[in-house]
C-alpha cells in the first residue's frame, strides 16, 4: 500500500465522522430552509417555498429586536468582561501572598455549567427572598421587595448581561494573563533603562503586547455569546415579554415549539453565516494587529 | 442414556415453567399525564381496576412545563411509551387529525357509553373534533376550570371589614364582577395583616408554555373577547382586537400592576399556590384541581372559593382539563379499551371525585349531594357552565405562542398598547391559518 494510500485509510474514519455530524446536518439544514416543512408532521408532504423563508426573516421585525438585544447583550457582556478581566489579569500577574488561593475563587464561576448559574441567579434574583435585592439593600437602604431584576423592564436586559458577566470575566482573565505573562521581562527592563514611566511602560509595552489575547478572548466570548441561549433561557426565559430574547431562544421556540422547522432552518442559516462573516473579518484584522 | 433422559426431562420441565409464566405475566398498561394532586388520585383510584382486570397499570408523569412539548413529541414520532393518555383539550384536533387518537364512536357505541352522560362542555371541550360533530377521540376525565381562593380569614377581621365598608360602601365579600375585583385587590395591597406585607392578587402572568394566555382570557372573555367570528370561522379582525378585548386585557394589565406581588413576572400554577399558602396574596387565581390539595392543607378557616368574576359582557372562565384517551400506536388497546370501560362506569366516577378527581359524569355532577362535598364543589359547578376554551386547532401550539409572546409583551414588558398587541395577534393568527391552509 502506498503511503498516499496509508494516509487516506487514516483520516478516512475522521473525514465521514466530520461529513456525517458536520457537512451532512448543514447541506440538509439549507435543503430544509427552502421549504415549508415540519418535523412533527414529518409523514405530510411538504413543498419546496424557494426564498420565501430568507425573505420572511429578513424582512421580520420580531427577529430585528431579537438581533438588537442579543446586540446589546454581546456588545455590553463584552466590553465589561474585557475591561474587568484584563484588570483582574493585571492584579493577579503580581506576586503576592494568597495569589494561587485568589486566583482559583476567581476561576470558580467559570467552571460552572450555565444551566446552573442560570437557576441559581433566578433564586438569587428573587425580589422578596433573593439575597441579590437584600445586597443592594443593605448598601443602599433601598427596601429589597421594591425593585426587581428580572421582571423588569429597565433591569432585565442588564440582568443577563450582569451574570454573563460574573460567569466569563475569569475567562477573559485566564486569557490576558497568558498574555501578560509572555511578555518577556527584558522590554520592562528596557522600559525601565529608558526611564519610561509605569503608564507609558503600560500603554506602549503591555497592551500592545497582550492585545492579540484580548482580541482572541473578545472573539470566543463574541461567538459564544452570539449563540447563548442555556443561562438565559433558564435565567429570564427571554421574558419580560421578549425584551431578554436573544435570536437563540428565537430560533428554540421556532423550531422545538412552533415545529416551524423550514422557517427556522432558514434562521439558522442566516445565524451561521453571520456569525462565520464576522469571525472572518475578525480573524483578518487579528492578524493585521499580529503582524504589527 | 440416564444421563440424555434427565437432560430431555430438566428441558420439557424448563420449556412448561417458561410456558407457564408467560401465561400469567399480567400485561401492563402506561397512563401519561402531567405530574400534579389528581395524577396521584388516579394512581390510587387504578388499583381497583388492576385488582379486577389483573392488568398492571404503570404511569408516566411528568411536569406541567415540560407536558405538553413531552407528550406531543411521543405522539409525533408515534411512540409506544403512552397507551393511554389525558391529554390537553387544545390537543384534540391534531391528536384526531394527525391519527394519534383511536377515535372512540364505535367503542362507546358497542359498550354503552353515552356522551350524553357527560357535562355538555366537557365533551365539547376533551371530545369532540371537529368541534360540534359527534366524533369522539376522548372519554372527559378530569373537569377543570379556572377559579379563585380568598383569604377566608382575613375578609372575616372585623376592622378590615368595617375600614373596606367605609372606603366602598358595600360589605368584604368575595368579589363578583371585575370592579369589585379591583377594589378588593386594591384594599389589600401592600397592606400590613398580622405583621407581614400582603399583596392584592395572584394571576398567571407565564411566560414559556400557556400561564398568561390561560390568565387573561378569563378576563378578556368577560369583556367581549371572542376567537373568530361565530358566523364565519377564522374570521378574527374585530374579534380578537375589538373594542371589549382591548378593554379586557387593559384589565389585567391593571391587576397586574396595581395589585400583584413583586417578582410575580413569570409566574404559573406552582408560584401561585405558595404564594397563597405563604399568606403573600388575598386572592389567588388558579385551577380547581388543586383546590383540594389546598383546601386540605390550609384548612376552613383560611381558604374560600370563588368563580372567576363577571364583566358588562358576559360571565365566562377558562376552561382546563382533560380527556382520557387511547393512544393509537399501543399494542395493548384491548386493555386500554377495557380501562377506559372501567373508568366510565358511574360508581368509579363517583370514587375518582372523592379522591381528588374532577368528575364529568352527569351522575356525580348532579347528585344532590354534590355542591356540598366539598367547599369548593359548588363553585366547581358553576364554572363548568360557563367555560370557554382556547383553540383546539392542530396548530394550537403556535397559535398560544403567538398570543403568550404579545400578551406578555403588553402586560408585563410594557411594549406598545393593548389594541397594538391584538391587532397584532389577530395578524399573526391570519399568518398562521394561511400557513395551515385553512384561510
Amino acid at each position: 500500500m502506498s503511503d498516499r494510500a496509508i494516509s487516506w485509510l487514516f483520516i478516512s474514519p475522521t473525514l465521514l465522522l466530520l461529513l456525517a455530524i458536520n457537512i451532512f446536518p448543514l447541506i440538509w439544514t439549507i435543503r430544509m430552509s427552502l421549504t415549508n416543512y415540519k418535523a412533527n408532521m414529518g409523514w405530510m408532504k411538504y413543498r419546496s417555498v424557494g426564498i420565501d423563508n430568507y425573505v420572511d426573516i429578513l424582512t421580520d421585525s420580531d427577529i430585528w429586536e431579537a438581533m438588537q438585544t442579543t446586540a446589546h447583550f454581546v456588545f455590553w457582556s463584552i466590553f465589561i468582561e474585557v475591561v474587568l478581566g484584563f484588570g483582574l489579569a493585571l492584579l493577579i500577574n503580581r506576586k503576592f501572598r494568597g495569589h494561587s488561593f485568589w486566583t482559583t475563587i476567581i476561576l470558580l464561576p467559570m467552571m460552572l455549567s450555565p444551566a446552573v448559574v442560570g437557576n441559581f441567579w433566578t433564586f438569587l434574583f428573587q425580589p422578596q427572598s433573593g439575597l441579590f435585592n437584600y445586597v443592594v439593600s443593605f448598601f443602599s437602604g433601598v427596601d429589597p421587595a421594591s425593585f426587581q431584576m428580572i421582571g423588569d423592564v429597565k433591569l432585565a436586559p442588564w440582568t443577563i448581561v450582569l451574570v454573563d458577566v460574573w460567569m466569563w470575566t475569569p475567562y477573559v482573565m485566564l486569557i490576558c494573563l497568558a498574555g501578560l505573562r509572555s511578555i518577556p521581562d527584558y522590554i520592562y527592563e528596557a522600559a525601565e533603562v529608558d526611564r519610561a514611566s509605569a503608564w507609558r511602560r503600560f500603554r506602549s509595552v503591555t497592551l500592545p503586547m497582550v492585545m492579540p489575547f484580548l482580541m482572541l478572548a473578545v472573539l470566543f466570548r463574541g461567538i459564544e455569546n452570539f449563540k447563548m441561549f442555556d443561562m438565559v433561557n433558564l435565567l429570564t426565559n427571554g421574558g419580560p415579554g421578549s425584551l431578554t430574547e436573544t435570536v437563540s431562544i428565537t430560533l428554540k421556540r421556532a423550531a422545538f415549539e412552533k415545529w416551524q422547522t423550514g422557517w427556522s432552518s432558514a434562521l439558522a442559516i442566516i445565524l451561521f453565516l453571520t456569525v462565520f462573516g464576522a469571525a472572518n473579518i475578525y480573524i483578518k484584522v487579528l492578524n493585521k494587529v499580529k503582524q504589527r | 442414556m440416564k444421563t440424555l433422559s434427565r437432560s430431555l426431562c430438566t428441558a420439557l420441565l424448563g420449556t412448561a415453567l417458561g410456558l407457564a409464566g408467560t401465561a400469567v405475566q399480567a400485561k401492563t398498561l402506561t397512563l401519561c399525564w402531567a405530574a400534579w394532586d389528581p395524577a396521584n388520585a388516579l394512581v390510587e383510584l387504578s388499583k381497583d381496576f388492576t385488582k379486577q382486570s389483573g392488568v398492571e397499570m404503570k404511569f408516566e408523569f411528568v411536569p406541567w412545563t415540560s407536558y405538553a412539548d413531552r407528550f406531543l413529541n411521543e405522539l409525533n414520532s408515534h411512540s409506544k411509551l403512552c397507551d393511554l393518555i389525558v391529554g390537553d383539550s387544545q390537543w384534540i384536533g391534531g391528536s384526531a387529525e394527525n391519527g394519534h387518537y383511536v377515535k372512540l364512536n364505535e367503542f362507546f357505541d358497542k359498550n354503552g357509553i353515552k356522551m350524553s352522560d357527560f357535562a355538555q362542555p366537557t365533551v365539547l371541550g376533551y371530545s369532540e373534533w371537529p368541534k360540534h360533530s359527534p366524533n369522539y377521540w376522548a372519554l372527559p376525565a378530569m373537569g377543570d376550570a379556572v377559579g379563585w381562593t380568598y383569604r377566608k380569614d382575613w375578609f372575616a377581621k372585623p376592622e378590615l371589614r368595617q375600614e373596606f365598608k367605609t372606603k366602598y360602601g358595600r360589605e368584604l365579600a368575595p368579589p363578583k364582577t371585575w370592579d369589585e375585583f379591583m377594589q378588593v385587590a386594591k384594599f389589600f395591597q401592600n397592606r400590613v395583616i398580622d405583621g407581614k406585607k400582603v399583596y392584592g392578587a395572584y394571576i398567571f402572568t407565564e411566560r414559556g408554555s400557556e400561564g398568561i394566555t390561560m390568565g387573561v382570557t378569563n378576563v378578556m372573555y368577560d369583556y367581549g373577547f371572542d376567537y373568530d367570528n361565530p358566523k364565519k370561522p377564522y374570521e378574527m379582525n374585530g374579534f380578537v382586537n375589538s373594542a371589549g378585548a382591548v378593554k379586557g386585557l387593559e384589565i389585567y394589565k391593571e391587576i397586574f400592576k396595581c395589585c400583584t406581588a413583586p417578582g410575580m413576572t413569570n409566574a404559573y400554577m406552582s408560584e401561585g399556590l405558595d404564594a397563597f399558602k405563604s399568606g403573600q396574596v388575598a386572592m389567588q387565581m388558579n385551577w380547581f384541581a388543586f383546590f383540594p390539595g389546598l383546601y386540605k392543607a390550609m384548612g376552613a378557616d383560611k381558604i374560600g372559593f370563588f368563580v372567576n368574576p363577571s364583566g358588562p359582557d358576559g360571565h365566562y372562565t377558562q376552561l382546563g382539563g382533560q380527556g382520557l384517551s387511547v393512544v393509537s400506536y399501543s399494542d395493548n388497546r384491548a386493555e386500554a379499551l377495557q380501562y377506559m370501560k372501567w373508568f366510565a362506569q358511574p360508581a368509579v366516577q363517583k370514587k375518582w371525585w372523592s379522591l381528588g378527581g374532577y368528575s364529568c359524569l352527569k351522575a356525580v355532577l348532579n347528585d344532590p349531594s354534590f355542591p356540598g362535598s366539598a367547599p369548593f364543589a359548588g363553585d366547581f359547578l358553576v364554572s363548568m357552565n360557563m367555560v370557554k376554551d382556547f383553540w383546539a386547532e392542530p396548530i394550537y401550539a403556535t397559535l398560544l405562542l403567538d398570543m403568550q409572546k404579545r400578551i406578555h409583551d403588553y402586560v408585563v414588558a410594557d411594549k406598545g398598547s393593548a389594541q397594538d398587541a391584538l391587532n397584532g395577534l389577530t395578524k399573526d393568527w391570519t399568518r398562521d391559518f394561511k400557513d395551515a391552509g385553512k384561510l
